[in-house]
């Protein structure tokens, strides 16, 4: 029988002001999954995110969560901060505030929530940046301590709007590794572009062009990912891991 | 300043130094939140708007207090309610509340007979006329901040940072925001009616602004921020009554020079304070 999925969405249409954004888009999300949702930019991909994580409530279509996730463990990873950077705060208690509990929102943080964020830092290579205030920090490093925010908090399911847009080499090998070894115990869905430095973990690729253009893993085909991109789009198959193709994708 | 000292004895002069420690004091705590959320509008509007159910309470021969206070409850309220995504800007609708109010206490001074009084002059408090149950009221609104500030902190600070983080985290944001605003709201509103408008628009941006140049976190910042705000405000009362100034502008005006030279500092060293090793210790 067939894993239950976790969250499905079904028939999800949503807009900004008058124009359609998300049209009747059905998604499931496994357990064990990690889902690399790719488009074009504008396609969709962020709201179809948000619209998973309840940020956006679809015109119509409905989110459906079948395991409880409790509140505080869903991790989110957006694309560009979301604050502003002027705030007095140091990367050691941005990244502390993944800790955020609502049912500890009236209690201090614990001394284990400080070394559960240390030894996040470390993993991403962020311990010397710990007291640095997070306008001192590059943007690849700031990517960095929203990731180590998300994580910190043990989330029960990863979504990461492109994370390795801004990070270098080194980072983005860290990155994979963690991922690799989140992904064995909570889905992780990715919105990236860059299919090829997350192929090893991706098992399913989910194509986001104002529809859901392909899902479940189907072979992808030039047509395909001309319909999702909306234009030219060379694939070059090098190889499989796990029995998931790997993919290049490069726009014209 | 033996002669500032002398003037003490009088009352009038005490209450004034109480109220403007206590106001510089919730300025101190409230004001770097409405710097880093970009609310320095509010005051202006919230102020505009309590005109409304001043008028109001005015026609209903109530205590003009109690319509301001109403007032500023209900905008952060709204404020804090509203649904950010259908109305984009914070701004925007502040100035809406800000000519609604005014229109609404102009309509309700135009229609109570007799002799029309001059609300505006609620705006523009005066330090040395301060009661001893304007303290009072003052002392408890304090306290009020920081048991709210005290209880709520982490949530507030998520709040303030970064909404969208906090709404993922289950943090009850709209909530959070209200009460935020609401103790904004209601900080702007009961001061101005002791120290002035411009005054409290000056103890909401200045010492903050310090604190933010001279700091990177936030309990430092309002730490600095508060201390900043005592010392003008004594340092400016002390100068009115030594050249006999105008007792507001003289703190103002002590103040923006402070802000004016701790910028020109952090211009001339290249840097801030927060890189001396003694300030980088926890």
């Amino acid at each position: 029988m067939a894993e239950r999925p976790l969250i499905e969405a079904r028939r999800i249409t949503f807009g900004y002001g008058a124009e359609t954004v998300l049209e009747d888009v059905t998604l499931a999300i496994d357990p064990g999954d990690f889902l690399a949702i790719i488009g074009p930019n504008g396609g969709g991909k962020t709201t179809l995110v948000k619209v998973l994580l309840g940020l956006l409530r679809p015109w119509s279509g409905e989110v459906i969560w079948n395991a409880p996730i409790r509140r505080g463990r869903m991790g989110y990873v957006p694309q560009f901060s979301t604050f502003d950077k002027g705030f007095p705060l140091r990367v050691s208690e941005v990244v502390l505030m993944g800790r955020m509990d609502r049912r500890r929102l009236l209690l201090p943080y614990t001394r284990q929530d400080r070394a559960a964020v240390a030894a996040v830092l470390e993993r991403l290579g962020l311990t010397a940046l710990a007291r640095e205030h997070v306008r001192e920090i590059s943007g690849g490093q700031l990517q960095r301590v929203l990731i180590a925010r998300a994580v910190v908090a043990e989330p029960e399911i990863l979504f990461l709007d492109e994370p390795t847009a801004s990070i270098d080499a080194e980072s983005r090998d860290a990155l994979t590794g963690l991922l690799e070894e989140l992904n064995r115990r909570i889905p992780v869905v990715v919105i990236t572009h860059d299919v090829t430095g997350l192929a090893p973990l991706v098992r399913r690729i989910a194509c986001v062009n104002r529809r859901l253009v392909c899902h479940e893993g189907a072979e992808l085909d030039p047509h395909t990912l001309e319909d999702a991109y909306g234009g030219p789009v060379e694939l070059v198959t090098h190889g499989a891991v796990s029995g998931v193709a790997q993919r290049i994708l490069h726009r014209h | 300043m033996p002669g500032f000292f002398d003037a003490l004895s009088y009352e009038f002069m005490r209450n004034a130094v109480l109220a403007g420690l206590l106001a510089a004091v919730l300025c101190g705590v409230v004001g770097p939140f409405v710097v880093v959320k970009r609310l320095a509008f509010l005051s202006d509007g919230l102020s505009h708007a309590a005109f409304g159910g001043m008028g109001a309470c005015f026609y209903l021969h109530l205590d003009p207090l109690l319509g301001a206070m109403a007032v500023a409850l209900f905008c952060a309220v709204a404020l804090g309610l509203v649904d950010t995504e259908t109305i984009r800007s914070y701004d925007a609708l502040i100035g809406v509340f800000w000519a609604v109010g005014l229109a609404v206490g102009i309509v309700f001074v135009y229609k109570t007979p007799g002799y029309a009084p001059n609300l505006m002059t609620y705006l523009f408090g005066n330090i040395l006329l301060v009661s001893r149950h304007d303290l009072g009221v003052l002392l408890g609104l304090a306290v009020g901040v920081f048991l709210i500030l005290g209880l709520f902190w982490k949530g507030i600070v998520a709040v303030a940072f970064d909404e969208v983080f906090a709404r993922v985290q289950g943090v009850p944001v709209r909530f959070l925001m209200t009460l935020l605003l609401t103790m904004i709201a209601l900080t702007v509103v009961l001061l101005i009616q002791v120290v002035g408008i411009i005054l409290v628009v000056a103890l909401l941006t200045i010492p903050p602004l310090i604190g933010l140049m001279l700091l990177n976190d936030l309990r430092g910042v309002l730490a600095v921020s508060t201390a900043v705000g005592v010392t003008i405000t004594l340092g400016g009362l002390g100068l009115s009554y030594a050249w006999d100034l105008p007792s507001g502008p003289a703190i103002i005006l002590l103040g923006a020079f402070l802000l004016f030279a701790v910028y020109a500092g952090r211009k001339l060293r290249g840097g801030a304070l927060r890189s001396l090793p003694a300030l980088r210790r926890e």
